[in-house]
């Protein structure tokens, strides 16, 4: 997993709630074995009319925001089905980090494995960080993981909240299967005393038949 | 937690799975249970290839393919290539990582949360994951299911465990009877519409009161199922006799002394007297209507009854530009009576709605009526056994008689990733669980209600009010 410590990079701003997961990345587009290469349907009901053409009036479809990095968004961001494509669509495009009120529980569990920082900003600031997006093709918002703050254009800080577990990880791109193998004498133990306290708890046979 | 302190059956079933609570309060959590799918696990088995990875307890993972497979001709084999490459991965990864796995032409297929339940799989008091968000459905079991992400799964198979922060606890009680004509799925509905598809965020829903106890398993599990459209984590209904009594017999539950003894631990689940919720909802079962959504959001829901509700009460711009986008995509204008609206496709299946009792439900309207001209009716049942039972009972004539199509098992239609789709601007009555623009096929109106008003649909061409069918 890529590190994330600090950012600098033009934001889309999507004043829009509930954007779901079927919008982020329809089903239809699940079909894939691997990670990489959803970042050109990201959006795609939006990003596209239904002939397949881009839609003129989609905030990605726009100079400076074919090249964004963030989003801004309003409230309950990524709520539906648990894909993990929509951060792997979102990181394709180029997206790394998504700035809203609120997220959905599952995307935002999503995100931080994906090495995209999912920022809990207010209504009201995620609103004048959309003004300041559209100022145009000088405006650059910056996400300062290290320091948890989001950077004006203006140079104002905005302080920000992030679960310290997750920050550690994120700053150093680690994974969470090497961070939780690291208790695997606890793990035996725990496997153990539930065996012993709990042997009517059945096995899956191997074999279905 | 002291032992002494009053927990909800949240509480009790995280700190019994709790392996170790790391400095920051995150717990490596052990998981008793892991639903394997096609959709969600290819990544996954391909990062632990990639880091040299086994999976460390096949003995509590099971796979089943269900989002992509064909309903018809299965026996064909697959004829959409990117689903039969998905389907040949699933089947090469659980033989080089030894899961056990139920073959698509095995009569227990079927879909991941109708299965589990049905084969004894999930049991109560059990952690259950699966990467795929409606696995909220398990939780009417009295387990803590919930939906996870590939990188999940891939952390479950290589580790068992998971690492998690508890959720809150929320919850929604439900008092008084159920009307006539109204169901499980009428009840989730209304909750729905009552708290938001945000209601639940960070919290673990736990349904109580005597309308959910009066419940059967499959009414339940419904209910549990569409917790995540009200943004809940997970579902949880407290294990009681109705649990119990379904449980007992299934093919893989415990057996014998080591059922009695697995009843007497589930006993101590429900929740103690004097514990507390951080969210409370109280919810009237007596005036639930039939529910139908209009919307694009499970939230947009109104009563058969109501109409396609108007703009003019929104203060919240953005909200309103929101609403107006919902009405242009379903092509409504406020004041539209919902019993004035034509479906052209009726869709009875899923994981909210695909059990042998919504099959029974639908079919009890469907009986000596007919199909409406220009409407096509799909009956899709969760499972194999499900549509063994149905055909037992002569549900499936009964269905067939009257012109719906009776398919094989799968998620089929409520997400159109296999050839089941709806296209643009057609309007579908449909028994699953999400109504966002293109869920169903691009374009695609659905409109949410239960098996028996998807029925009632079928028969009139338009939603009629169940109740009136009679």
């Amino acid at each position: 997993m890529e590190k994330f410590t600090k950012l600098t990079a033009p934001a889309a701003p999507l004043p829009m709630a509930n954007v779901d997961t079927d919008k982020i990345i329809p089903a239809r587009f699940l079909k894939t074995i691997k990670r990489s290469g959803l970042g050109v349907h990201l959006f795609d009901p939006l990003r596209y009319d239904k002939d397949g053409k881009e839609r003129p009036d989609f905030v990605l479809n726009q100079e400076p925001f074919r090249k964004a990095e963030i989003i801004i968004a309003h409230e309950n961001f990524g709520c539906g089905s648990s894909r993990e494509h929509a951060p792997w669509a979102l990181l394709d495009f180029g997206i790394r980090c998504v700035i809203a009120p609120d997220f959905a529980d599952i995307f935002h569990n999503n995100c931080f494995k994906n090495g995209i920082l999912p920022v809990r900003l207010p209504r009201a600031v995620c609103d004048q960080l959309m003004e300041d997006a559209r100022l145009g093709g000088n405006a650059r918002i910056t996400v300062d993981l290290e320091r948890q703050v989001v950077v004006r254009p203006n140079g104002e800080e905005i302080p920000f909240q992030v679960d310290p577990f997750r920050r550690h990880l994120l700053l150093n791109g680690l994974d969470d299967i090497g961070q939780t193998l690291q208790h695997a004498a606890k793990l035996d133990e725990y496997e153990a005393k539930r065996r012993a306290e709990q042997p009517w708890q059945p096995a899956i046979p191997a074999t279905i038949a | 937690m002291s032992a002494s302190k009053p927990r909800t059956l949240f509480d009790k079933v995280w700190d019994a799975h709790v392996v170790e609570r790391l400095e920051d309060g995150t717990c490596i959590l052990f998981i008793d249970r892991h639903l394997v799918h096609e959709v969600t696990s290819p990544q996954a088995f391909e990062g632990l290839r990639m880091a040299g990875r086994k999976v460390r307890r096949p003995d509590l993972t099971i796979a089943v393919a269900d989002h992509n497979i064909p309903t018809i001709d299965r026996r064909n084999g697959i004829k959409e290539e990117d689903s039969r490459i998905q389907v040949e991965t699933l089947e090469a990864n659980v033989k080089e990582f030894g899961v056990p796995y139920i073959p698509i032409l095995d009569v227990r297929q079927g879909i991941v949360h109708i299965i589990g339940p049905e084969l004894g799989i999930s049991l109560p008091g059990q952690t259950l994951v699966c990467g795929d968000s409606h696995t909220a459905t398990h939780g009417a079991l009295g387990a803590l299911a919930f939906g996870i992400g590939t990188s999940e799964v891939e952390h479950v198979l290589a580790t068992q465990t998971l690492l998690q922060k508890p959720a809150k606890n929320m919850q929604v009680n439900v008092t008084g009877g159920l009307p006539f004509g109204t169901s499980a799925k009428d009840l989730i509905l209304a909750i729905i519409g009552k708290i938001g598809t945000a209601g639940g965020n960070g919290h673990v829903i736990e349904y109580t009161g005597d309308t959910i106890r009066a419940l059967d398993m499959a009414g339940r599990m419904t209910v549990s199922n569409m917790s995540i459209e009200a943004g809940a984590r997970a579902g949880m209904i407290a294990p009681d006799e109705t649990t119990f009594e379904y449980v007992k017999g299934r093919p893989y539950a415990p057996k014998g002394a080591a059922f009695e003894q697995a009843v007497a631990y589930w006993r101590t689940l429900p929740t103690d007297a004097g514990a507390s919720y951080d969210k409370v909802v109280q919810v009237t079962a007596n005036d639930i209507a039939p529910m139908v959504t209009w919307g694009t959001t499970p939230e947009a829901v109104v009563p058969v009854t109501g109409v396609v509700p108007g703009l003019e009460e929104i203060a919240d711009e953005g909200v309103r530009a929101q609403r107006q986008r919902m009405l242009d995509y379903m092509g409504l204008t406020p004041g539209q009576k919902m019993t004035d609206l034509k479906v052209d496709v009726v869709f009875i299946g899923s994981c909210t709605n695909g059990r042998i009792e919504d099959l029974r439900a639908a079919a009890a309207v469907a009986k000596g009526r007919k199909v409406a001209p220009g409407v096509r009716a799909l009956v899709v049942p969760g499972s194999g056994l499900v549509k063994q039972q149905a055909e037992q009972e002569g549900i499936d004539r009964i269905l067939i008689e009257s012109g719906f199509e009776w398919r094989e098992p799968c998620c089929s239609m409520c997400l159109g990733m296999n050839p089941d789709k709806i296209s643009a601007g057609q309007r579908c009555a449909s028994t699953s669980n999400r109504n966002f623009e293109g869920r169903q096929g691009i374009g695609g109106r659905t409109h949410l209600v239960s098996p028996a008003m998807a029925a009632a649909a079928a028969v009139t061409g338009r939603f009629a009010d169940v109740r009136e069918l009679g």
